[in-house]
């Protein structure tokens, strides 16, 4: 069950190009158990390391800055997380320490493994974006009221749905709270096999 | 009021409304694939949870399968093995059925789904695969998901979801000669961005998608994903009708003539509305060819290397700005994949083949979409054109489309490939791919550059 996330605050790590794709942030190479652990050392392993499948850290890779060695944020443009579905993506971010990413836009299957593990997508104007990592500071984000703001004051909201921000901000567990509406389920099942007979291809179990 | 096609699929499946606007959308059909289907199913396991409706989930062994001849459960990827023999023992544990390596039907998820009758037109159909969305060309909602929505759909039959924007992408017009789906796709998101569909559920409509045979819509709902949309989809007819009849899980008698008459009203409404709507001339669309790290980076095969191209994927794709794409010597080509795999992608491809030689020093890759497609491509002699012109001829899979540490091309080679992702080192360490269509990619394969298909006699 992921952590309650509610109020954060960490130095934002800038990775400030589109389209970072899942492939990046871990390539399949680096998936290399069917466990969902053991993926944070494979994170962004393409541009971290010298080399394809060393361990040598490159210095020019932000994440290597020892400025942001506790980082909790990533700041990033549109379509964060495209390409595969691989959750082993959003498990080794969360594994190395991110809590959220800010980005113009997400990928619509990467936004959902982020909220199923407690990580916050948060979607904000690109020149907002570039406004935050100019200011090379730290910025709190609030989930409860929405917002991300800078120690001088300046504050933006931000977009996240309303589904995915209770899911973020009690930490639950989706599975769960679903089968409290087994009935409702069970009750449309019914008329559904009724009216679609031929979509079932059992007898339910 | 008037609904769209995406109404009707959404509004037929939902079991409740949540608190906060989020509806559970009851889900008709799961698939899982050994790369991401034993954390679901393990998870499900460990939690004491059990697969709700074992007759609707079904798994495969398609991703890191060896596509070799002779093939077992070893693979390529150093450690491939444990995710085969994992998914086969977690799936036997749940109770689904498994197509497994060496299965008649075995092959890859969005090839075998169509032709098994797994996917029908007005299912909800999700699989921990980004390309779910290929199965949208039926009429289906079909989406992919993470591993934890997988457990969540096999734990419970739902899944809890904001209602996504909708938006219509009509491709008016006719194809011009030797113009494929793949070209009308990489065509859409060349010109609106990756992030063009921006998870939105995606209608694709117009003259030319009606002329699309299964196979070519399968082809542009395929990279529905690619445009960052949540899925892709097109309104069943005749020849979605005509495709699925017989097939082994579609339904049979009565049930077959009940599914017809409810899957015939599955179209939008005149008038419907949606939240965005794009139009493309399909008579402008040229072969396409990828020329960055995103399929976004697409000119036509005629084009150049945009003068504003930025500096990274320049200097990972070796290029530089205004250099033409046509004539760039190329060392692989590969034909595969969930985009560009099937029988008339095949065929189309071995017809620029037949009776000649691919140029010398050039790799060269056919990886059948699956069994079914590998039988019957062999019955009708292509395997021999393939093999003749120099193409090593393999066993069902997803290949070398992406690389898990084993199979690769070489360090830093130039690919041309029917494959849908042009990411940095998708398909093997510093590998330079160029996306392209079948016909483009067995063009380039014979002329040792990348080549337009239309130039070959």
């Amino acid at each position: 069950m992921p952590e309650p996330l509610t109020i954060l605050t960490s130095l934002p790590a800038p990775m400030l190009r589109d389209n970072i794709d899942t492939d990046q942030i871990i390539p399949s190479r680096e998936m290399k158990s069917t466990g969902k652990t053991g993926l944070a050392d494979g994170l962004f392993a393409g541009q971290r390391y010298t080399e394809i499948g060393g361990r040598e850290p490159r210095p020019d890779f932000v994440l290597n800055h020892p400025k942001y060695a506790d980082t909790q944020i990533l700041l990033s443009g549109q379509n964060f997380g495209c390409g595969s579905s691989r959750e082993h993506a959003v498990w080794a971010l969360a594994e190395y320490g991110i809590c959220a990413i800010i980005a113009e836009s997400f990928a619509p299957i990467f936004a959902g493994n982020c909220v199923r593990n407690g990580v916050l997508p948060a979607a904000l104007a690109r020149a907002d974006i570039a406004t935050i990592a100019e200011a090379e500071a730290p910025v709190t984000i609030d989930l409860s009221a929405q917002t991300i703001a800078l120690p001088d004051g300046r504050r933006w909201a931000f977009d996240i749905g309303a589904e995915a921000k209770a899911m973020l901000l009690e930490g639950l567990d989706a599975i769960d709270l679903t089968l409290k509406n087994a009935n409702d389920i069970a009750i449309w099942q019914k008329a559904d096999r009724e009216a679609r007979p031929w979509i079932y291809l059992g007898d339910g179990t | 009021m008037t609904r769209s096609l995406f109404d009707m699929l959404w509004d037929s499946h939902v079991a409740a409304d949540l608190v906060g606007g989020a509806q559970l959308i009851a889900i008709d059909r799961i698939f899982l694939h050994e790369r991401t289907g034993p954390a679901a199913l393990n998870a499900l396991a460990e939690a004491g949870r059990t697969v709700a409706d074992r007759s609707r989930v079904f798994a495969v062994a398609d991703h890191i399968v060896d596509t070799r001849p002779g093939r077992g459960d070893q693979t390529l990827m150093p450690g491939g093995q444990v995710f085969i023999t994992e998914l086969r023992a977690a799936a036997k544990a749940a109770g689904i059925t498994l197509f497994d390596v060496n299965d008649p039907d075995q092959g890859i998820v969005h090839v075998i789904s169509p032709e098994l009758g797994i996917v029908l037109p007005g299912c909800t159909l999700i699989a921990p695969d980004s390309h779910t969305c290929t199965q949208g060309a039926f009429g289906a909602l079909a989406w992919g998901i993470g591993s934890s929505e997988a457990e969540h759909a096999m734990a419970t039959g739902t899944l809890r979801l904001e209602k996504p924007k909708s938006m219509r992408v009509t491709f008016a017009g006719a194809l011009p000669p030797g113009v494929t789906p793949k070209d009308m796709i990489l065509a859409l998101i060349a010109a609106h961005g990756a992030a063009g569909g921006k998870g939105h559920a995606v209608e694709f409509a117009g003259a030319a998608v009606e002329a699309f045979s299964m196979e070519g819509r399968m082809t542009l709902c395929n990279m529905a994903t690619e445009f960052s949309a949540m899925s892709g989809f097109i309104a069943p007819d005749d020849k979605t009708f005509a495709w699925l009849e017989g097939k082994r899980y579609a339904p049979k008698d009565e049930d077959w003539d009940a599914a017809l008459a409810h899957w015939r009203t599955l179209r939008s409404d005149p008038g419907a509305t949606f939240d965005a709507e794009i139009a493309i001339d399909t008579s402008a669309i040229q072969p396409m060819v990828s020329w960055g790290t995103s399929p976004e980076a697409s000119v036509g095969i005629g084009g150049h290397v945009p003068d504003d191209a930025e500096a990274r994927p320049l200097a990972y794709m070796a290029l530089e700005r205004g250099q033409p794409l046509k004539g760039l010597a190329i060392d692989a080509a590969f034909i595969g994949s969930c985009t560009n795999s099937r029988i008339s992608d095949l065929r189309r491809a071995s017809s620029l083949l037949e009776g000649k030689r691919i140029a010398d020093g050039v790799k060269a890759i056919c990886v059948p979409g699956s069994s079914h497609v590998k039988r019957e491509a062999e019955a009708e002699g292509i395997d021999r054109i393939f093999l003749d012109a120099g193409f090593e001829w393999r066993e069902s899979g997803c290949s070398m489309c992406f690389y898990a540490g084993g199979e690769t091309f070489g360090d830093g080679v130039r690919v041309i490939s029917s494959t849908n992702r042009n990411f940095e080192s998708r398909q093997g360490p510093n590998v330079k791919t160029h996306i392209a269509s079948p016909e483009t990619v067995a063009a380039s394969a014979l002329a040792g550059v990348i080549a337009d298909p239309r130039e070959v006699h």
